[in-house]
């Protein structure tokens, strides 16, 4: 079992029957020497921090680093029954928002893909759950989910700095898109199609945050993923496919990513860091911190 | 091979994990080479550290991590007053270690007069490198248990050391061998082993006349 796509994985599933999440599990024992169960038993545990994580901390306000976010979870929360978007693709926001502020507040949070973009995934897989999926066809879209961030972490990249937003954010709603298809009974192509609608509307975003720090505009972005990825989970469920194979919009992602200047790779120098109210931000907040040098 | 595990995790305290895991890891590594907290340490940051021990929660996240607590322990928020209680002073200081990555730190820590230095960089995605262990130069990645063995340089050393390793079933996955001087007749090894040794293993071991210290530190996980 030689997998270099995601095409590879799609493949297999259709030519042998075997469901998707099979080939998946299969391919991670030949890689690691992870047995099934093991896996299984392992994303469980995760998917139990997200759900123990937002249970303890939804309808909160959260004091972060900075100070730049932490509001806004609590506002969306009690917002929710009015939301004119329909109730899971707001509470799917308003959990990714949650977790992401708690994440700027030192909260626990699972780095899935990445800390950045902690909230995509449980707004997705815990939406879902609310919604009444079973949570062992959670577990089974989680590592289908693992398995599409597999391969752009193998062709491409899930680091902000390496490749800017588009490779967390981004890569985090191809995940999610792909693991609410699975979740919801789509097949194995159109997972696919899922992840490639996504990171395409995703393509070329910057990681440009406010002085550096996960807050601004991290948080707030963690929700467009989220309701990005249950949009394209049912445009491709509707049978709507990618005109651009998933496997190579990732390397069109990375092309793009090498292409991005410095300032608008996890610098905090360029976009939305660059304006004049991020500038004087960062200006106050590096007057009331500041470390004397080694002169030992 | 990367596994989905490293994709879909890990269980962590945030918000960054170069900048708060990896921060945490190469402190904690140096918790586990005292095997308790330390009375005091001072924390030498290079590069993006000095940036970000306050934005990323760096700062706090080196205090838990000497303190020995688990990475993904959310009380890593409220590390300065779990120091104050288990008696570690420590301060921050800036500084330029040269041609190192971005984010590295140089931990001088000292319990019951002994003192340890170790110099670490958090590589990406949560990895560590451990560079420096009290100025022997070495790649680590604290994920295996590490010992650090000060010799003779003498025919056999290296192989005596080896075999009661070897005879207690323990396999070494890595292996450094670094002379200061010829004339000087000392040599310094860094092992990584697949498992953890037991204590007797490391008293036979300082039995052994050929080794002047040793220093064993278990894995992070």
């Amino acid at each position: 079992m030689n997998v270099k796509s995601f095409n590879d994985l799609v493949d297999i599933s259709e030519k042998t029957g075997e469901s998707l999440h099979k080939i998946v599990l299969d391919w991670e024992m030949l890689d690691t020497g992870y047995s099934n169960d093991r896996l299984i038993e392992n994303a469980s545990k995760l998917l139990k921090v997200m759900e123990e994580e937002y249970e303890s901390k939804k309808g909160k306000t959260f004091k972060t680093l900075v100070g730049l976010t932490g509001m806004n979870a609590k506002k969306m929360y009690d917002y929710l029954p009015d939301a004119f978007v329909g109730e899971h693709i707001f509470k799917a926001a308003t959990i990714a928002v949650t977790i992401s502020e708690s994440n700027a507040s030192m909260g626990r949070i699972v780095a899935c893909p990445t800390a950045g973009a902690s909230g995509v995934m449980p707004g997705v897989l815990l939406t879902l759950e609310e919604a009444g999926i079973e949570r062992e066809k959670l577990v089974l879209s989680l590592i289908v989910a693992g398995a599409i961030g597999k391969i752009i972490a193998m062709r491409a990249s899930l680091s902000g700095a390496e490749a800017g937003c588009q490779a967390e954010i981004g890569s985090a709603t191809a995940m999610a898109a792909g693991a609410a298809v699975y979740a919801t009974g789509g097949n194995a192509r159109q997972v696919s199609h899922a992840a490639a609608l996504s990171l395409k509307s995703l393509m070329g975003l910057v990681c440009d945050p406010v002085g550096g720090f996960v807050e601004v505009p991290c948080v707030k972005r963690n929700a467009a993923g989220a309701s990005l990825a249950f949009l394209f989970s049912d445009i491709a469920k509707s049978g709507v496919e990618s005109a651009i194979p998933f496997d190579e919009v990732v390397d069109a992602m990375m092309a793009v990513g090498r292409s991005l200047p410095e300032s608008l790779r996890e610098t905090g120098k360029g976009g939305i860091a660059a304006t004049p109210t991020a500038k004087r931000i960062v200006r106050n907040f590096s007057e009331k911190f500041k470390i004397s040098d080694d002169h030992s | 091979m990367i596994s989905i595990l490293d994709v879909i995790g890990p269980s962590m305290i945030g918000p960054s994990s170069s900048h708060t895991l990896g921060a945490m890891k190469i402190s904690k590594f140096v918790y586990n080479l005292f095997g308790s907290v330390p009375e005091s340490a001072t924390f030498y940051l290079h590069g993006s550290f000095k940036e970000t021990y306050i934005g990323h929660g760096t700062g706090l996240a080196m205090i838990a991590g000497l303190c020995g607590i688990d990475t993904d322990n959310p009380l890593v928020a409220t590390a300065d007053e779990i120091a104050k209680s288990s008696g570690l002073s420590y301060e921050f200081k800036a500084i330029d270690l040269g041609d190192v990555h971005p984010n590295t730190v140089k931990i001088v820590a000292q319990k019951n007069g002994t003192i340890h230095e170790i110099i670490g960089s958090s590589i990406g995605a949560g990895r560590i490198k451990i560079i420096s262990i009290d100025s022997i130069l070495c790649q680590v990645t604290g994920d295996l248990p590490t010992l650090v063995i000060e010799n003779e340089d003498i025919p056999g050393a290296l192989e005596s050391i080896v075999r009661i390793i070897s005879l207690n079933n323990v396999n070494i996955a890595q292996m450094n061998l670094n002379r200061i001087s010829k004339g000087s007749k000392i040599a310094y090894m860094v092992i990584e082993l697949d498992y953890e040794l037991d204590d007797s293993v490391i008293k036979t071991l300082k039995m052994l006349k050929i080794i002047k210290s040793i220093i064993y530190v278990k894995a992070l996980n």
